[in-house]
């Protein structure tokens, strides 16, 4: 609103995450600092696991001989082995990997479709509105495990492999996350839609195919960031739930930390606790750390619940750019200028 | 000394994401025992901040320095409690929007009492017959079956009728009133500002007046505190103020102020101009129904019926009515936003009544349109020159923005915006720009006809004239036929050739605005007029009287 525009702050200031960090204070600045660096760990760990693992996920045995199982930590494995004979810090290392790719195959095929669907329905309206909103509530309604189970038999056929099982776990996501998103980009075009720049837009005679892209599309996406990390971390959840159920990916495919857990059940109660211990860890930080992010830019996309510094009531470094229309006092007699009329 | 209120030296200071940003600094004025200070300003100038002051009702975000003395209570320095328990006793508040302030699942009766609950012991049956007391002093009839009444049955005026009542319930020395009449019609306004002087004879109240209309302070206030950008300008008694402004914002202010009478002679200037030519009408509406659809079961609403009216090429025809007088859905309807129901609408030619969107589309070029609120008429994402060149493109005159650019730089000069705010995002702007900006848009494929949707009643009064000088300019220069749209009699006054009023979906009088305006006669255009303030204590206490009388002939 404010006539003397501020120079715009550099392109990387203004990057989504960037900025929401700058704009952030106190505890919310905390939580997302938190959330950030996890989840940067997270993504360092999943890219470069293949350099930092001792070993690799299906690696049973070195020139000594088998690792044997059930070690515990210390020696030349610092977390123990599994009962399989696995290395433990190597199988944690390298299910980030998978996560990873989990995150963004489902990601990627649940947004464009969603969103898509979410446009034509919300701008639309009418029938297929209510069929697409019919049809999104009853997947919504399903139960997400069991969908995902139907989904890993269908795709694996039994087979496990790396990509299969990440494409298993991924597309019983998508089904489950295309509602998500389509409800949310719904209900913003529906509130786009109302927006007076739509309506000049069709007065002017715009066509409905370039109001929704152009007009629409790009209004309503803002909310997007924040459903992303959401979903990222339930993502997480239903392959690592897959995979205690038993229809992940075999460890001879791919390091996962479901199954790990699903194998250890039996070490709790005699005691070996690092079998369970750091995959069940690996979940839960980075679960923790992507909802932290997410929930911190929720939270500071809200001007109601963004904390911001509080002011000292000193002398004020904008009080020269106010909301007036018209300019400060001063600007009274060359009012003519600050309304463009020079 | 006996001041009900008195404000030392206060300073507001918010914390925003841009920094902290002063709302109030340095601002002292005392409100003595039955006296009305309005606090005038525009948006910006920190009056509501002032007023919420004195109710400690600040968000957490903002920090206050200085002295608000209310009695002999400092209200910055009060703790929660304390605060709790000078509000409603010491200082209640009126709000701006009736609707809004009361809550909706609970009757009035029980909300007035909720006051006197939070302050005292009363038995239900006591505290009801208060209820009943005051809802009769505020004019509500028959109150002894209204007080068990919920908000939504009552009207737009009735229930700030009854948002006064409970502000009066506890017989506060002070109510602050933020804008009470600016969400409600001319008429209701005029009834609200008759109560609270009676509050104030009656009860002896102190009243607060905030308002952006000097009408209101006009009619209202003893005494008129200017404020601009925070400060506090010019204060002085309202004779004096409106007779001899000293600073130089206040005559600027009051010299902006649409009055009435003044475009008669303009108009009339502008009809002989046109003598001789009478080609074919653009817009021709002839018993035109427009019909909202009900809920399954349920008649629709009708909120046009039977309308008839033509819009000669190159006439501005000033369409004037309250809110859900139908005047907007009828603007709608020639814009081919709202679909009619019934009678004949011809819009350049076209048959408006079951037209299809692919007919009419061509047809849009030669129509502009310009909504009421400026900040939300444009698409945030796109820069000013974009949103300007659109037209241009989606009619196929321009292959993109960069080769519309020229064409936009001449419509921006046209509306004396300078080339380079064309690079600007719309939030870049100030609310008369973007107003200007949206006039750039819809007269780039230079229509015929433009409709414009109450264009300036979300402007302050400054900018508004600014803006209906310009659209009087760009109509001479573009020659283009113009329905215009407002609630407001002297801004129609100002701009139009012929005035319409609607009421109730009806149209009640037409004809030149001259004639309209100084003889009319249907009853309402008169109530209209009458209830109108004008900006001046002495002539507003003459049309004061005229209106009772008027009410007292019914």
């Amino acid at each position: 609103m404010s006539l003397a525009t501020p120079a715009k702050p550099a392109v990387w200031k203004r990057l989504p995450v960037v900025h929401q960090l700058r704009q952030s204070v106190g505890l919310q600045r905390g939580m997302l600092v938190a959330g950030l660096v996890i989840t940067g760990i997270f993504i360092f760990v999943a890219i470069f696991a293949p350099l930092l693992a001792p070993y690799g996920y299906s690696t049973l045995r070195d020139e000594d001989g088998t690792f044997g199982a059930q070690q515990p930590p210390g020696g030349k494995h610092l977390l123990g082995t599994t009962v399989g004979g696995y290395d433990v810090l190597s199988r944690v290392l390298w299910g980030a990997q998978t996560a990873l790719s989990v995150i963004v195959v489902a990601v990627l095929l649940s947004i464009f479709i969603g969103v898509l669907l979410g446009l034509i329905s919300g701008y639309i309206g009418g029938w297929l509105d209510r069929v697409i909103i019919v049809i999104a509530d009853a997947v919504y309604a399903f139960p997400t495990l069991l969908l995902a189970i139907v989904a890993a038999i269908a795709i694996s056929g039994g087979q496990s492999s790396l990509w299969g099982g990440v494409f298993a776990a991924a597309v019983s996501i998508t089904v489950v996350f295309i509602p998500q998103y389509l409800r949310v980009i719904r209900a913003e075009t529906v509130r786009i839609k109302a927006e007076a720049y739509v309506e000049s837009a069709k007065v002017i005679g715009s066509g409905t195919g370039r109001i929704m892209f152009r007009h629409v599309l790009r209004n309503a996406t803002r909310t997007l960031p924040l459903i992303f990390t959401l979903n990222s971390s339930e993502a997480i959840l239903t392959l690592a739930g897959l995979g205690f159920l038993g229809f992940g990916i075999e460890p001879t495919s791919a390091a996962e930390w479901g199954y790990d857990l699903n194998k250890s059940i039996s070490d709790v109660t005699s005691g070996i606790w690092w079998t369970s211990v750091f995959p069940g860890l690996a979940i839960v930080l980075v679960v923790l750390g992507i909802t932290l992010v997410g929930e911190s830019l929720n939270d500071l996309a809200d001007p109601r619940l963004r904390t911001k510094r509080r002011a000292d009531g000193g002398p004020s470094t904008t009080a020269e750019t106010t909301v007036v229309p018209g300019g400060s006092l001063d600007d009274v007699p060359s009012i003519e200028a600050l309304e463009g009329r020079v | 000394m006996n001041n009900v209120l008195q404000i030392d030296k206060l300073k507001v200071t918010f914390a925003t994401d841009a920094g902290d940003m002063v709302a109030v600094n340095d601002v002292s004025l005392a409100v003595a025992a039955g006296e009305v200070v309005a606090i005038v300003g525009e948006s910006g100038s920190g009056k509501t901040v002032t007023a919420k002051t004195i109710l400690g009702l600040l968000p957490d975000t903002a920090v206050s320095r200085g002295a608000v003395l209310l009695g002999e209570n400092n209200v910055i320095a009060l703790s929660g409690a304390r605060l709790r328990g000078i509000r409603g006793t010491d200082v209640a508040m009126v709000f701006q929007e009736p609707s809004t302030a009361l809550n909706p699942v609970h009757t009035v009766g029980w909300q007035i009492a909720e006051g006197l609950r939070a302050h005292g012991k009363y038995s239900k049956k006591e505290a009801r017959a208060k209820a009943i007391d005051i809802l009769r002093k505020v004019g509500i009839p028959d109150p002894e079956s209204r007080v068990d009444y919920y908000p939504h049955q009552f009207s737009g005026g009735q229930k700030q009728r009854v948002v006064i009542a409970m502000a009066l319930v506890l017989e506060p020395g002070l109510i602050v009133a933020d804008e009470p009449t600016t969400a409600l019609d001319v008429t209701v306004q005029a009834e609200i500002l008759d109560l609270l002087r009676r509050v104030r004879d009656e009860f002896g109240t102190a009243i607060l007046l905030i308002t952006h209309n000097m009408g209101v302070v006009a009619d209202l206030a003893d005494r008129v505190v200017v404020m601009y950008q925070g400060d506090v300008v010019e204060e002085a008694t309202a004779i004096e103020l409106f007779a001899r402004p000293q600073d130089p914002y206040t005559q600027k202010l009051l010299a902006s102020v649409p009055r009435l009478g003044t475009g008669s002679e303009r108009a009339a200037e502008r009809a002989s101009a046109r003598v001789g030519e009478l080609a074919a009408p653009v817009v021709v509406a002839e018993n035109l129904v427009i019909e909202y659809p009900g809920r399954l079961g349920r008649s629709g609403f009708r909120a046009v019926d039977g309308v008839s009216f033509t819009i000669s090429p190159g006439e501005v025809l000033g369409l004037v009515g309250e809110s859900g007088s139908g005047k907007t859905t009828i603007g709608r309807a020639i814009g081919g936003l709202t679909k009619i129901t019934g009678g004949s609408l011809q819009v350049l030619g076209h048959e408006m009544l079951g037209i299809k969107e692919r007919a009419f589309k061509p047809v849009r070029s030669d129509i502009g349109f310009v909504f009421q609120d400026p900040a939300s008429s444009f698409n945030p994402l796109l820069t000013i020159a974009q949103a300007v060149a659109e037209p241009l493109i989606v009619h196929k005159r321009a292959k993109d923005a960069a080769s519309a650019r020229t064409r936009v730089d001449e419509l921006l000069e046209a509306v004396q915006l300078p080339k380079a705010f064309g690079d600007r995002y719309p939030h870049e702007l100030s609310g008369g720009q973007r107003q200007r900006a949206s006039l750039a848009r819809s007269l780039a494929l230079e229509p015929s006809l433009l409709i414009a949707d109450e264009p300036t009643s979300a402007l302050d009064v400054s900018v508004q004239a600014r803006v209906l000088e310009l659209f009087a300019e760009l109509q001479k220069e573009f020659g283009f036929a113009a329905l215009f749209i407002s609630h407001d009699l002297a801004v129609v006054d100002m701009l139009a050739d012929r005035i319409a009023v609607l009421y109730h979906g009806e149209l009640v009088e037409e004809g030149p605005g001259s004639q309209v305006l100084g003889a009319p006669q249907h009853p309402y255009t008169q109530r209209l007029l009458a209830s109108l303030p004008v900006p001046d204590p002495i002539e507003q206490a003459e049309r004061r009287e005229a209106l009772r009388v008027l009410k007292e002939a019914d």
